[in-house]
């Protein structure tokens, strides 16, 4: 998916990683990675995310495959000779040595002047809001600080790449938001290649642009967040990414774009055939929530269903309204806060509709 | 709700000043704490703190003149120390010689005497026997007729510096120095000297103990630290069992392996590395008392390592490695760093047992390998000469009081880490 | 300051108490005799203690100490007197008796030997002191192991100090005593005049330099025990050592040493009471029978060492007689060591042997 001329930076070829000799973690991985990307790992934990990561990073080898790096494997290449850049989950800052010491560690080990160091230093902790920060001690700062400290670090020798392993794992929302936000414009504004892992859905959607999402070892889907949240391809990546509606049925008929399938006992639904197996097999309907319209005008949907209002709850610029539907009592609406929305209360009957192109036929 | 009055003290709800209601509802926690620690603290200063007290005032404690023979401790305080006392202190000793016979307290005179004027024990006490057998009051001409000499400047110089309630001579004996006949402070003859050089052997062979544990120490504290557990357990086992093992049987065990027929010498004797006439003295001198030493203290350099390295996430070596940093170099500028408060804490730990340390070197150390304590013991137990004993003791004790102090101002020790 | 000295010898006391608590605990009616352990103790067992609770039925608790005076003190002082009994030598029952820690022992107790001579009379000259009443003679001698000279044998005390002629590790005892009177026998000095030329700095210097000559050949013991198990273990050719110790170890447990007669230090072993023992009447119930000409003699089926009686000499068995420090072929080079000489010179010869072990 990655353009055609875009010049890859990080190829996974084949790459297979087991620990114990039985289970594989990360099954026959192929992934490019270009220039200047910010590709987001994204997945539950023991999905094999990580590993890909520290297979990267050098910290593991891969059992089987190539890890391309620039045009050349980097299978056999130690770690301190990657240089990759990386920031950790807990940001490893070293205790022992101040802000200014962190940053300049990985100068002064590539061996630069003294001017060059403090020179490069101060730019790092300018970029990340810090210029008065350089003698203070990793203790000394609060989460963000030590966050920024950590990504400074990561950057400040120019790497040709930047792993990110989970880093705002331990900030609380309002920071991770804000530091999601700081990362971003980093990444554009340097242009460096960052491979970023989470298993933080939201994050992965506002940073990246690339999402690969992980399952059992296993690259679920690759692509840019928008085609991610609308376009599931399956439906792990439907049920992981965003909220989502899933109805299960059997595939009745196939016809071109558009597909019915019975959902079980309570009618058919027409979908957008995405990922079956043709007519009789079984499928999962994904439909979003605000895709829902409640009441729609007769004939603007194909898919009408009587629904009971079962559970109200106010977020302010929208109602979370779960009812049920073809005997699916899980089943979210989301009702907006907008002049003249329809006012629903617990226990009442109404319409709900859809559109075929909005509900996708996945996979069981 | 507080108030405020213009210009007056914050007052809480009741109308008192908020200082005061928090000072008392301060105190009712703070009385409570003490309630909770007075046990303790109560134990510490009864089994700990009055005893060393006690021993650093009995270094300078000198109470056997004055108690036993009291007149004429006061009438020889009272004398300028010049030449001969007068008549009436002879005559007053004579008298309080033949009484603290017939009581039997002289000979606690005679051995206080003898540590400072050698063989005048039975100067003391056949002059008491004899005195307490004449018929009359003894006079002076009756203990100058016993021996010459009652009659010599020096027995008296001694005998005025006893009189004292106080005195220096325990701590100048620990430091090699003793009184002269005109009492100004001199070296003891060169035969006599040796404890300056124990202590300075003492703080030498701690030092090295020490080293020698950091150096042994650390590579196996590593590995139990990065280690899965199950193995570090296993590991942690083999650190601690010596520790449940009792040290006399610990330090027999080394004069098993060590000795000159024993096994380690069989071994080399028989790969033919020595001849069988050129068999190593291993133990019974400095080499076993330091090899039974480090053996014994190990565990407790291992311990606070562990400790430490435990804690210390694997992430910062791959942290370092990732910003470029060989292996080697990741260990030595971020690893060892963070290491250091371990290896202050078991350093600390291992110096000070050492410096103390007493029971192996009297095994195994044979005439070179004595420390400090086995003479602190020796007097203790077998000289009697318990003032001597306590100057010993209490310069041990300072010594490794200034030496944490030091110790404090170059590392710190906050920075010091038992786990 | 007495009451310091107290609350210090309480401390000693409640350690010593701690070191012995494995120890029988003492019945109300039962006396606590302490002794140097080992086959010294044993022969005091079977000789006096066994006999004597058969006699009256009073138990007899015995415990171990390495000598010396200051477990005494520390009790004395502290005001807690658990022992009955102590085995000691004659400077320490002496210095004891003057320093007010025993208990003075009126010797007309005593039971007089079988043919009626009095008690005084027949205790061997100096063996009863004001505070004391002695058992045995023992002697320090020196033995070396035969099967490391098959050819050339030492015969005298000079011997101990040719390590030329007789090469191998020395063992001797971790103090001056004894060393020093044999440094000065080997370079010369007549028996006689030993205690008189050591009374001089000149004669110490003597000693020493003598000593000098075969100090890195030694390994130095402390309890009586060591010596014997180091020449067992090879670890010494020829060692100084008790004499008893090595009757045990050559008869008992056939080990091939010799004991060299030339140049023996005798000394006494003494009963003392510590100052405020209890059960004082049993006490020296028990002295007056371990010390009747009988007892004395039965000794010395265990342990070769001589009684001061002069009457138990008859009673004692004809195989054991040669092996008495007092046998006439083994006394002919025989020292007394001088407790007074001892009493004097303890503290500095014991600080200048140290400095010059330390050297």
């Amino acid at each position: 998916m990655v353009a055609e001329n875009a010049e890859i930076l990080v190829r996974f070829e084949e790459v297979q990683k087991s620990y114990d000799g039985e289970v594989l973690v990360v099954k026959n991985l192929n992934l490019d990675i270009a220039k200047g990307e910010f590709l987001t790992m994204l997945g539950p934990s023991g999905s094999g995310k990580t590993t890909c990561l520290m297979m990267l990073a050098g910290f593991e080898t891969a059992t089987h495959g190539k890890i391309i790096l620039d045009g050349e494997s980097i299978n056999n290449v130690p770690p301190h000779k990657r240089d990759i850049g990386m920031v950790f989950q807990n940001y490893a800052l070293f205790p022992h040595m101040t802000v200014a010491e962190n940053l300049a560690y990985p100068l002064v080990v590539r061996k630069m002047s003294k001017s060059d160091i403090e020179a490069r230093v101060q730019r790092a902790l300018d970029m990340v809001q810090l210029g008065g920060f350089a003698g203070r001690r990793p203790a000394q700062l609060s989460g963000g600080q030590a966050q920024r400290v950590a990504v400074a670090r990561a950057l400040v020798f120019e790497p040709k790449l930047v792993l990110m392993d989970e880093p705002l794992g331990a900030l609380d929302k309002q920071l991770r938001e804000q530091m999601q936000y700081e990362i971003k414009h980093i990444h554009d504004n340097l242009g460096v290649t960052v491979v970023y892992v989470t298993h933080d859905q939201s994050e992965a959607l506002t940073m990246s642009d690339r999402v690969a999402v992980f399952n059992d070892g296993v690259i679920q889907q690759l692509a840019p967040p928008d085609q991610l949240y609308e376009l599931p391809e399956n439906s792990f990546v439907a049920q992981f990414i965003g909220e989502n509606n899933k109805l299960s049925g059997k595939v009745t008929a196939v016809n071109g774009s558009t597909c019915t399938v019975e959902v079980d006992g309570s009618g058919e639904v027409k979908a957008v055939p995405v990922n079956i197996d043709g007519i009789g097999s079984r499928s999962s309907l994904s439909l979003r929530p605000e895709r829902v319209m409640v009441n729609p005008s007769d004939g603007t949907c194909p898919n009408v269903f009587d629904a009971q209002v079962e559970e109200l709850i106010y977020l302010g610029d929208h109602m979370r309204t779960r009812v049920s539907v073809c005997g699916h009592d899980d089943f979210i609406v989301k009702v907006p806060n907008s002049a003249g929305h329809v006012h629903l209360r617990p226990g009442e009957t109404v319409k709900v509709g859809w559109q075929a192109e909005d509900c996708r036929a996945l996979d069981a | 709700m507080a108030q405020v009055e213009a210009g007056g003290p914050m007052l809480d709800a009741a109308g008192v000043p908020l200082k005061v209601s928090l000072a008392r509802a301060e105190r009712r926690n703070r009385m409570r704490a003490l309630g909770l620690v007075l046990p303790l603290l109560a134990f510490i200063l009864i089994t700990f703190v009055y005893p060393i007290a006690l021993m650093v005032f009995r270094g300078v404690d000198n109470p056997t003149v004055s108690e036993f023979l009291p007149e004429t401790a006061e009438m020889l305080r009272a004398w300028d120390g010049e030449g001969l006392p007068e008549d009436a202190v002879f005559a007053s000793m004579a008298r309080e010689f033949a009484k603290a016979s017939k009581e039997r307290t002289l000979g606690k005179v005679a051995t206080r005497l003898n540590y400072e004027l050698s063989g005048s024990r039975s100067l003391v006490t056949k002059s008491g026997r004899n005195l307490r057998r004449l018929k009359t009051e003894p006079t002076k001409a009756d203990l100058v007729a016993l021996d010459k000499r009652w009659n010599q400047p020096e027995t008296w110089s001694v005998l005025k510096r006893l009189a004292e309630p106080y005195t220096l001579s325990y701590y100048l004996a620990a430091i090699d120095k003793t009184y002269n006949v005109d009492g100004a402070i001199v070296d003891q003859p060169e035969s006599r000297q040796i404890y300056v050089a124990l202590f300075l052997r003492t703080l030498w062979v701690s030092l090295l103990i020490t080293a020698l544990c950091v150096l042994l120490a650390y590579p196996i504290a590593y590995l139990m630290a990065i280690l899965p557990t199950k193995t570090s357990n296993l590991l942690m086992i083999l650190v601690l069992l010596p520790f449940w093992t009792s040290l006399l049987v610990r330090t027999s065990s080394w004069i098993v392996l060590l000795q000159t027929e024993g096994v380690l010498n069989d071994i080399l004797v028989w790969t033919g590395i020595i001849g069988d006439d050129g068999r190593i003295q291993m133990i019974y001198n400095m080499t076993g008392t330091v090899v039974a030493m480090v053996h014994i203290l190990l565990p407790f350099m291992v311990l606070p390592l562990f400790s430490v390295m435990k804690t210390i996430s694997p992430t910062y070596m791959r942290a370092a490695k990732s910003l470029g940093a060989t292996p080697a170099r990741a260990f030595w500028t971020v690893y060892f760093p963070q290491t250091v408060p371990g290896i202050g804490a078991g350093s600390i730990l291992v110096f000070i047992l050492a410096i103390g340390y007493y029971i192996t070197p009297a095994l195994v150390g044979g005439r070179t390998g004595q420390l400090i304590s086995n003479f602190i013991a020796y007097h203790m137990q077998q000289s009697l000469n318990w003032g001597l004993a306590a100057a010993l003791g209490g310069i041990l004790l300072a010594g490794v009081l200034a030496l944490y102090w030091i110790y404090n101002r170059l590392v710190g020790i906050d920075n010091m880490k038992l786990g | 300051m007495n009451r310091m000295m107290k609350y210090t010898g309480a401390a000693v006391v409640a350690l010593s108490a701690a070191a012995y608590a494995a120890g029988p605990a003492a019945a109300a009616d039962a006396l606590t005799v302490v002794s140097w352990g080992g086959a010294y103790t044993k022969s005091q067992v079977e000789a006096y203690h066994k006999p004597y609770t058969a006699k009256t039925g009073t138990k007899i608790n015995s415990e171990d100490y390495n000598g010396g005076l200051a477990q005494v003190r520390a009790q004395v002082e502290a005001g807690n007197v658990t022992w009955n009994l102590v085995d000691v030598e004659l400077s320490d029952a002496v210095r004891g008796c003057d320093e007010g820690i025993l208990e003075p022992i009126d010797h007309s107790i005593l039971p007089a030997a079988p043919d009626g001579t009095a008690a005084a009379d027949d205790f061997l000259p100096n063996t009863l002191t004001e505070c004391s009443v002695g058992t045995i003679v023992w002697s320090t001698v020196f033995a070396f192991d035969a099967s490391k000279y098959p050819d050339a044998k030492p015969t005298e005390i000079a011997d101990l100090f040719d390590t030329e002629k007789f090469p191998g590790k020395r063992g001797l005892r971790k103090n001056p005593k004894v060393n020093l009177e044999w440094a000065l026998m080997a370079d010369g000095v007549p028996l006689e005049q030993v205690y008189e030329v050591l009374g001089t700095p000149e004669g110490v210097d003597r000693a020493f330099a003598k000593l000098d000559t075969i100090k890195d050949d030694v390994i130095w013991w402390e309890a009586g025990a060591q010596p014997p198990q180091m020449l067992a273990d090879g670890e010494v050719s020829i060692a100084s050592a008790y004499n008893g110790r090595l009757f045990n170890a050559i008869f008992t447990e056939k080990k091939p040493f010799e004991i060299i007669w030339d140049g023996q230090v005798w000394d006494l072993d003494l009963w003392v009471i510590p100052k405020g023992a209890k059960n004082m009447e049993a006490t020296l119930d028990f002295v007056k029978f371990s010390t009747d000409t009988q007892r004395l003699a039965d000794q010395s089926k265990w342990i070769s060492y001589g009684p001061v009686r002069q009457s138990s000499f008859p009673l004692v068995a004809d195989d054991v007689k040669p092996h008495m420090p007092t046998a006439p072929e083994n006394f002919k080079a025989a020292l007394q060591n001088d407790f007074e000489f001892w009493a004097d010179n303890a503290d500095e010869l014991n600080e200048r042997f140290a400095a010059w072990l330390a050297k």
